[in-house]
């Protein structure tokens, strides 16, 4: 059900962006106003949402061990899983935002006549890094529709990612990856029967839009031949503030553009936030040095505790019957010395 | 113990979890707190109730308070801010979780224990959730929403398993501990965690043990050792100007398997001739304060603090406990802290500096005597624990939330002969919770106690086939009263020991008379007959 609410709002955004798009009151709207408004939204919210966490305070040095602790010298600690130094906490940070490094410890526990049989699983893992570190490259790719010259380093790209020389235009790489895993996050959410009960409207929206996104694109690159002059001034118009309403750019353009528009202006108000948020997390960006370093916490506060001399009040008599020394006895044997 | 043999079994999740409705059935619950332990602790709305029962009583302020309360805490913690907002639901955490496992109740997966309070975060504290309710997921706050948290926050031992493996480290035990404390605000919490924290707070200890009985335990211990070796060791209580204070967990003087392990510090202090004290007033390490809330696990581990700073003490040496080193080795400090006070600990009879722990000021027992062995301050004959062949079970707390893992197998491996490990997706970080942590380890929640308990269990079973372990040794207090109901239901002949326990066994002291038993009054070796 909420897989169909979102399959549905999502082709209500691609109709009304195509329709917009073509309309004469609509254009404006549709090819100026929304990208800015939405790239506005983007920025701001973003912005705002990470500035929030940011913001609040971490009260306790909560890091997960994943590895032996610095203890005794002889004994070698878990430098990245458990770091006790800060070069180490940007190690763990860097494999865990640049390899998914949690994500790589998946495994999957399965009962088989009555034992629990853990055994491998990485297609998570692989799909997840894939899907990643081939939107990042056709982000990147798209770089070259806002600067004139495009820069070198972006070419050297293109032609890496376009290696294989298949067909013409060439096939990038990255559109392959990504059109898969896309395809099998996908699959995921709707065959695998626990990720399907705790799927949400927003989990499928999200990549419902990214599909949207990946489809069109693809049409007009492979298919439909965008003009990509076109594209570019456009685009340049954008990036420069001297928006154009473009004249050539098609229908399956609006609709490119419209859910892009529509994916940066939700950003901030979903779960996407995960790219800001994967930085702050306090398990694990802090070094597990507890108890070598004290950490501070802004608003600790005195709490009522049963106090030693009311704990000695309360128990005097079973103290003294026992032969154990009382503070009061001390504090007489130092008056008399 | 349940009659027949629990069936576990894999189960589709079904439904829709969005529906609050529980079923409170006698063996998968706590039972509520006594007014007179709430009352106790001064902590809000103590009644009597029973969470079978239809009305819960709630303040009729309740929805405001948990709301306020949220808010607030939403303020305080990053963490909790943070896990609230950015969980993908990938799934990777759901069957990282021993109840999940051992259940099939899907609402035992993390990621939807996380969703019940996410769902109500949303409805409330997000823009998007305030206007489109249960599209953004939302769900209003209701009374079958609070019974449902009760439920199932108090089906999470806060074991940390399924953070080791979430991409953004999401922790559950963090999500629990907030919807716990949240629950304390209304009057809804447990027996088996208040009344030791009652108790705590008054006399020291979880177990109300007062300072007579702490005295006369600790001197039953020296008689029974000066039977067992011939020596007889001191027990120095509440002794002003010791260089260290010893505190341990309360079930180490009171409570078998633990017992033996006090027998063990005793036996190493003596042979050490270390310089310290026991403490009648800071009787207990453990802390089931954080089983309720921060304030009140502050509460009750303010004592540690103060009790050392009375003595005049230089250091603290802390005794077997997860949950209890949880407290000291991520709280302390902070809470209760700076101990400038005491001096940097440094081991009086190696000379090592444990720089780990030079601002805490507390150092773990396995990280004492680990030390000691590595520089041969020790005699040891791990033949005299022949009779055992072990396996280690890393406990959450000490593995997850210190990373603890080396040290007590070094002395395990030189205190015994034959060591095996349990698969690596069942040890060390991956370690699976006894299933009776953080409160739970009550006979009333015997079924859900073993369910959860299950996949430790299986694997224990893997090893006892495999290599013929008999012996699951661990460093943790709540293991030591919970895993022998668990072993002996799902893996019987397999006996639970503390790791000082196994050192004490192989310990050679000077002046010991003729050994031939082990702690337990047990033969070293196993007779022929038997093997």
């Amino acid at each position: 059900m909420q897989a169909a609410y979102s399959i549905g709002a999502v082709v209500a955004v691609a109709v009304v962006a195509a329709i917009a798009g073509q309309l004469a009151g609509g254009r404006t709207i549709a090819w100026i106003i929304v990208p800015y408004a939405a790239l506005a939204v983007f920025l701001a919210g973003f912005c705002y949402r990470v500035a929030h966490w940011a913001a609040s305070p971490v009260p306790f040095r909560i890091p997960t061990t994943c590895a032996q602790q610095k203890s005794l010298p002889w004994i070698r600690p878990g430098r990245l899983d458990n770091p006790s130094t800060l070069a180490g906490v940007l190690g763990r940070m860097g494999l865990e935002v640049l390899l998914f490094r949690s994500l790589f410890r998946n495994n999957d526990a399965r009962l088989n006549q009555g034992r629990l049989v853990v055994s491998e699983a990485k297609y998570l893992w692989l799909a997840a890094l894939a899907f990643h570190w081939s939107l990042l490259m056709i982000l990147v790719r798209h770089l070259r529709l806002l600067v004139e010259p495009v820069p070198a380093l972006l070419l050297a790209m293109e032609r890496i990612d376009g290696f294989f020389q298949a067909g013409v235009p060439p096939v990038y790489l990255s559109d392959v990856v990504f059109a898969c895993a896309l395809a099998y996050l996908l699959a995921r959410r709707f065959r695998d029967a626990t990720v399907r009960y705790i799927s949400q409207f927003s989990d499928y929206f999200a990549l419902f839009v990214f599909a949207g996104i990946a489809i069109t694109g693809l049409l007009m690159r492979y298919l439909t031949r965008v003009d990509v002059v076109s594209v570019k001034q456009f685009a340049l118009g954008l990036a420069t503030f001297h928006p154009q309403r473009p004249s050539a750019l098609g229908l399956i353009f609006a609709v490119h553009l419209g859910m892009v528009s529509v994916l940066a202006a939700y950003f901030p108000f979903s779960k996407l936030m995960h790219m800001g948020g994967v930085f702050l997390s306090p398990t694990r960006n802090l070094a597990n040095n507890n108890r070598a370093k004290r950490h501070v916490n802004p608003w600790n506060y005195p709490v009522k505790t049963h106090t030693y001399a009311e704990w000695e009040e309360e128990f005097r008599d079973k103290l003294k019957g026992a032969d154990l020394p009382l503070e009061a006895d001390h504090a007489a044997r130092a008056s008399a010395d | 113990m349940p009659q027949e043999l629990l069936q576990i079994e894999a189960k589709k999740p079904a439904g829709d979890w969005k529906n609050p409705a529980v079923e409170f059935r006698k063996g998968v619950i706590c039972y509520s707190a006594a007014a007179k332990n709430v009352r106790a602790l001064g902590l809000p709305h103590p009644r009597d109730w029973q969470p079978f029962d239809a009305d819960w009583k709630l303040p009729p302020d309740w929805k405001q308070t948990l709301l306020e309360g949220m808010k607030d805490r939403l303020r305080k913690y990053r963490s909790f801010r943070l896990f609230m907002d950015i969980c993908v639901r990938c799934g990777a955490c759901a069957d990282k979780c021993h109840f999940y496992v051992g259940s099939s109740d899907p609402k035992n997966m993390p990621v939807v224990r996380a969703e019940l309070l996410r769902s109500v975060y949303r409805r409330y504290f997000t823009l998007s959730g305030r206007i489109f309710g249960a599209l953004a997921g939302g769900r209003e706050l209701t009374e079958d929403v609070v019974k449902e948290w009760f439920f199932y926050f108090y089906q999470c031992t806060e074991c940390r398993r399924c953070s080791v493996f979430c991409p953004y480290g999401i922790d559950t035990a963090e999500i629990t501990m907030i919807g716990r404390e949240l629950l304390n605000l209304i009057g809804c919490n447990t027996n088996w965690v208040l009344e030791p924290a009652a108790n705590c707070f008054r006399t020291g200890n979880h177990l109300g043990i007062q300072p007579h009985g702490f005295k006369d335990s600790l001197e039953f211990a020296a008689d029974e050792l000066e039977e067992i070796t011939g020596i007889r060791v001191d027990v120095p209580i509440n002794r002003k100007g010791a260089e260290i204070l010893f505190v341990m967990p309360s079930a180490d003087y009171f409570a078998t398997p633990h017992y033996f392990t006090l027998l063990g510090y005793m036996m190493l202090f003596h042979e050490i001739g270390l310089d310290f004290t026991f403490s009648a007033f800071a009787s207990e390490g453990g802390n089931f304060g954080l089983f309720s809330s921060h304030e009140l696990m502050k509460r009750l581990n303010a004592k540690v603090y103060e009790e050392a700073r009375r003595l005049g003490v230089k250091w603290i040496l802390g005794g077997e406990c997860g949950h209890m080193w949880r407290v000291l080795h991520q709280y302390m400090d902070t809470m209760n802290g700076p101990a400038d006070f005491l001096e940097e600990p440094v081991s009086p009879i190696t000379g090592t500096r444990f720089e780990n722990a030079r601002s805490t000021r507390m150092v773990h027992i396995c990280e004492f005597t680990a030390d000691l062995i590595y520089c041969g301050k020790l005699r040891l004959d791990p033949s005299r624990n022949d009779r055992w062949t072990v396996t280690f079970h890393d406990s959450c707390n000490p593995a997850r939330s210190m990373g603890m893992l080396e040290e007590p197998r070094y002395i395990i491996r030189n205190a015994c002969n034959r060591f095996y490990e349990m698969p690596e997706t069942t040890i060390r970080e991956q370690t699976f919770c006894c299933g009776s942590g953080a409160g739970l380890g009550t006979d009333e929640n015997l079924e859900m106690r073993l369910r959860g308990g299950f996949p430790r269990a299986n694997a224990v079973k893997y090893v006892k086939e495999k290599h013929g372990v008999n012996l699951l040794a661990c460093i943790c207090a709540i293991d030591k009263a919970t895993l022998p109901t668990l072993m002996e239901y799902w893996v019987p002949g397999v006996e639970v020991a503390g790791v000082h326990e196994l050192l004490g066994n192989a310990l050679v002291m000077r002046g010991e008379k003729e050994r031939t038993a082990n702690l337990r009054g047990e033969p070293f070796a196993a007779e022929v007959a038997n093997a």
